[in-house]
């Protein structure tokens, strides 16, 4: 939680900021609309950490949130199928993904940027070749499964921000959440996962299984997508399918990143991720209520990932160099 | 300035240098002069400091207190490119060369000289060839450097340092895979370099080549100046001495052992790094065998296949009469074996987690609760356990183990490896890099293991670890168990006759 606390300063200091130069920021119809796509982007966030955590990367996430987008309404609405068939059967070819993604980058040892990027081209023109590019959606149907999208419960009168409807994503978050910090911290695969991401090899020498870890992060990260692609599908209910999701991997990559996964593997807090995607959106919401150019949006966005990057290194190394000067002076003495 | 009257200054002074990293002192107020023409003996125990000043002296790294003169001045070498400048070069254990190049080319990289903006390789060609006389090498400057061997490639880094016109040459472990021939050869061309007047640091564990070719030893204990031995006083026995700081035998707190059942039996087995050779032997429970021979014989491959690290091309090996097939760690675990591997950083520890994690981390599966869910309380009294067991010297068992000492770290590993309770321990290089007082700690927890009846494989490269701990010792030459000695058979000799592939004289001897 520690490490933490930076990016949720950064989170509270433009809120509020926000909260004070545009009034209309707090209104429950914006705030609602804040906190679903947060959660959006928090769900394939956690995915991707976990893929991240073993030193790894994601890029396919975008295309597969497309594909799932496209291949979910194709199912049910080109080709009739029943929710219960064709839910599972999205997830289903999610799952068979992440599985050839990990079984590539294990067994044929390639290197998870080359496998996804390639990933992310195939899914991509396979979901514009499925729908023959046509735009998709579930028209007025389907109204129970898309409350998974855009479903609200009301909470009732809230101070300052009136009448409130909490949105179910964020419900489907937090449960995701729960779930992914208990496996990562409480159990022994998510030690696994952490000691492996650090030393492949030690773990391995200490009798770990890591390819099975490996292929497993990768098949968590590309369920998961595929689990937001059908949340984004329902919530938009405009699916094209050549640019539905695009970019979303880096979406969900920064979250990480801010969040407090490194790169290099080993490291990484569910907390922090889901913070992280808010961050962004946050970012997103401010610009557009501050009356900046919505032109500079990705500037800012680059600007700020970086600026908080760049800190948290250098917080971390001025910790390093106290412990060493602490440390040597104990031996000295 | 000095006084023009005063004596002539030595070549080369490091004056009471020390140096600190996190965690240890790594030097700590040492002295050593080297006159012109002089063949110094640097010598001392892993952890002694030797590389750190070797480090400072090729300007890889900066002392915290402390001067180098040089003639008699105080110079600043803040890099390696000014060592060069002032004449110091270094030739690594491991060797530099970019084996993808030729001979010429890595005589002069980073050093070209140029024609008209572009590589002269006439000029390269001609100066290499004379370069390479001088050390006695005749090869052609255009052969590519991986086709030579490693005695050769050794020739070529010495041509490299004469050609920055080196007058310090700095050898660590010079003859560490060389073999009986090819260091030979070596030591014609250090002495003839003596001869010209170029002066020479020589690190080395191999006390008979220093006592061969060294002026004068000088030696380093735990960072510190341990003595100065000079050409007369130079004995194996005055060596060892100052190195280890009391009589040898009081050092390795060996017992006889009383062996009980084969515990390890290895029938046929071979390694992909070597798969020519079969390898057959066995070790008992509470006996302690030592792996001997020079880098590249095997040792480290033959503990990596055993634990299941590198599959076997063939053989059986069979733990407590069980055939075992190792296809992984897990495997190898699973059968009681534990493996502390030579590279520590690499492979024995997770550097960035905690000291409790990491003693934690074999035992994961074992001690799992139900659903997969972690075992605090029994990661927490095994890391207590081992902490205090082993003496880990860890403000507490949070500590993240980078910031550890050498010795401690090695502690950790081995402690990760004590809370599985193995039968049979393989070491590799168990003492490497530790300092001298977690080396003895080492040595008697092997003792403790033994009596409690673990069957230990241990290999390393020291002499007098070999010859202080096991009883019984397997030396390895190029892939192949060259023989077997026993403890009334054990001696400095016998082991490097076998381990340089020299089998007749070592059973004739």
């Amino acid at each position: 939680m520690k490490k933490n606390l930076g990016i949720l300063g950064l989170f509270f200091v433009v809120f509020i900021v926000t909260a004070i130069a545009n009034p209309s920021f707090i209104n429950a119809y914006n705030l609602e609309n804040l906190i679903r796509r947060s959660s959006l982007y928090g769900i394939i966030g956690i995915g991707v950490s976990f893929v991240i955590i073993t030193g790894g990367i994601d890029l396919s996430i975008g295309s597969v949130i497309g594909l799932v987008g496209c291949a979910l309404p194709w199912l049910m609405i080109t080709h009739e199928f029943p929710v219960a068939a064709a839910v599972p059967l999205v997830l289903l070819l999610a799952l068979v993904i992440g599985l050839g993604h990990g079984l590539l980058i294990t067994q044929l040892r390639l290197q998870p940027f080359v496998v996804t990027l390639c990933g992310l081209l195939f899914y991509r023109g396979f979901g514009r070749w499925l729908t023959s590019d046509a735009t998709m959606g579930f028209g007025r149907d389907y109204e129970g499964l898309r409350k998974l999208a855009i479903g609200k419960i009301p909470l009732g009168e809230l101070p300052f921000i009136g009448k409130f409807n909490l949105p179910v994503p964020f419900l489907i978050l937090l449960v995701l959440a729960v779930v992914a910090a208990v496996f990562l911290n409480r159990t022994i695969y998510g030690r696994y996962l952490l000691a492996l991401g650090r030393n492949e090899q030690a773990a391995r020498f200490s009798g770990i299984n890591t390819t099975v870890m490996v292929v497993l992060a990768y098949v968590i990260c590309a369920v998961v997508a595929g689990f937001g692609g059908l949340l984004f599908a329902l919530d938009s209910n405009s699916i094209q399918p050549a640019s539905f999701g695009n970019f979303y991997e880096l979406y969900a990559i920064a979250a990480a990143v801010l969040g407090g996964c490194s790169l290099r593997g080993g490291e990484g807090s569910i907390f922090g991720v889901m913070i992280g995607a808010a961050i962004m959106q946050l970012l997103y919401n401010s610009i557009n209520l501050l009356g900046i150019p919505t032109t500079l949006e990705f500037a800012i966005i680059g600007a700020v990932i970086l600026a908080g990057v760049i800190t948290d290194e250098l917080v971390k190394r001025i910790a390093a160099k106290r412990r060493a000067v602490l440390q040597a002076r104990q031996a000295a003495s | 300035m000095t006084a023009s009257t005063a004596p002539a200054a030595p070549l080369l002074e490091v004056r009471s240098v020390t140096k600190r990293f996190p965690g240890v002192t790594a030097l700590s107020n040492v002295s050593l002069t080297l006159g012109t023409g002089e063949v110094l003996a640097l010598i001392g125990e892993n952890g002694a400091g030797k590389s750190t000043l070797m480090k400072i002296l090729a300007g890889v790294q900066e002392p915290d207190e402390g001067e180098l003169l040089i003639d008699g001045r105080a110079e600043r070498v803040d890099s390696v490119q000014t060592a060069q400048r002032l004449g110091i070069a270094l030739i690594h254990q491991e060797l530099n060369l970019s084996d993808n190049l030729d001979v010429g080319a890595n005589i002069f990289l980073g050093r070209e000289p140029l024609k008209r903006g572009l590589i002269y390789r006439q000029k390269i060609r001609e100066d290499s060839a004379e370069l390479l006389k001088r050390v006695g090498l005749n090869v052609s400057p255009d052969t590519l450097v991986n086709r030579l061997p490693i005695g050769q490639q050794q020739l070529v880094e010495i041509a490299r340092a004469l050609s920055i016109n080196a007058r310090v040459l700095i050898m660590d472990e010079p003859t560490s895979s060389l073999s009986t021939h090819e260091a030979e050869r070596l030591f014609e061309v250090v002495k003839d370099l003596r001869q010209k007047g170029v002066s020479v640091i020589y690190i080395s564990h191999r006390l008979g080549e220093v006592k061969e070719l060294a002026d004068r030893v000088t030696v380093f204990r735990d960072g510190r100046n341990a003595g100065d031995l000079s050409r007369e006083e130079i004995t194996h026995d005055r060596m060892v001495q100052l190195m280890v700081g009391r009589d040898i035998s009081q050092f390795y707190a060996r017992k006889p052992h009383n062996a009980g059942n084969v515990v390890l039996k290895v029938e046929g087995l071979r390694t992909p790094a070597h798969p020519d050779h079969a390898l057959s032997f066995s070790v008992r429970s509470g006996e302690i065998v030592g792996v001997a021979g020079l880098v590249g014989a095997g040792r480290t491959e033959l503990l990596q296949v055993l634990f299941g690290v590198d599959p076997a091309v063939a053989g059986t090996i069979r733990v407590a009469g069980q055939v075992c097939r190792m296809s992984s760690p897990r495997d190898a675990i699973a059968a009681g074996m534990a493996l502390v591997p030579e590279d520590r950083k690499q492979q024995g520890l997770v550097l960035e987690m905690a000291v409790r994690t990491n003693i934690g981390l074999a035992g994961l599966k074992r001690h799992q609760k139900s659903g997969g869910f972690l075992n605090d309380a029994q990661e927490g009294r095994d890391s207590a356990a081992m902490i205090e067991k082993l003496r880990i010297k860890t403000p507490n068992e949070r500590q993240i183990v980078q910031y550890l000492s050498g010795g401690n770290q090695q502690k950790v590993v081995l402690g990760k490896w004590l809370s599985m309770q193995p039968k049979v321990l393989l070491l590799d290089e168990p003492t490497r890099g530790i300092d001298i007082g977690a080396k003895q700690e080492i040595y008697s927890l092997m003792e403790e293991l033994a009596e409690q009846g673990v069957a230990i494989l241990f290999v390393s490269s020291e002499m007098e670890e070999i010859l202080g701990m096991s009883d019984r010792t397997l030396v390895m030459h190029e892939g192949r168990i060259t023989g077997e000695l026993q403890r009334d058979e054990l001696g400095e000799e016998a082991v490097m006759q076998l381990a340089t592939g020299n089998v007749a004289a070592a059973t004739a001897g």
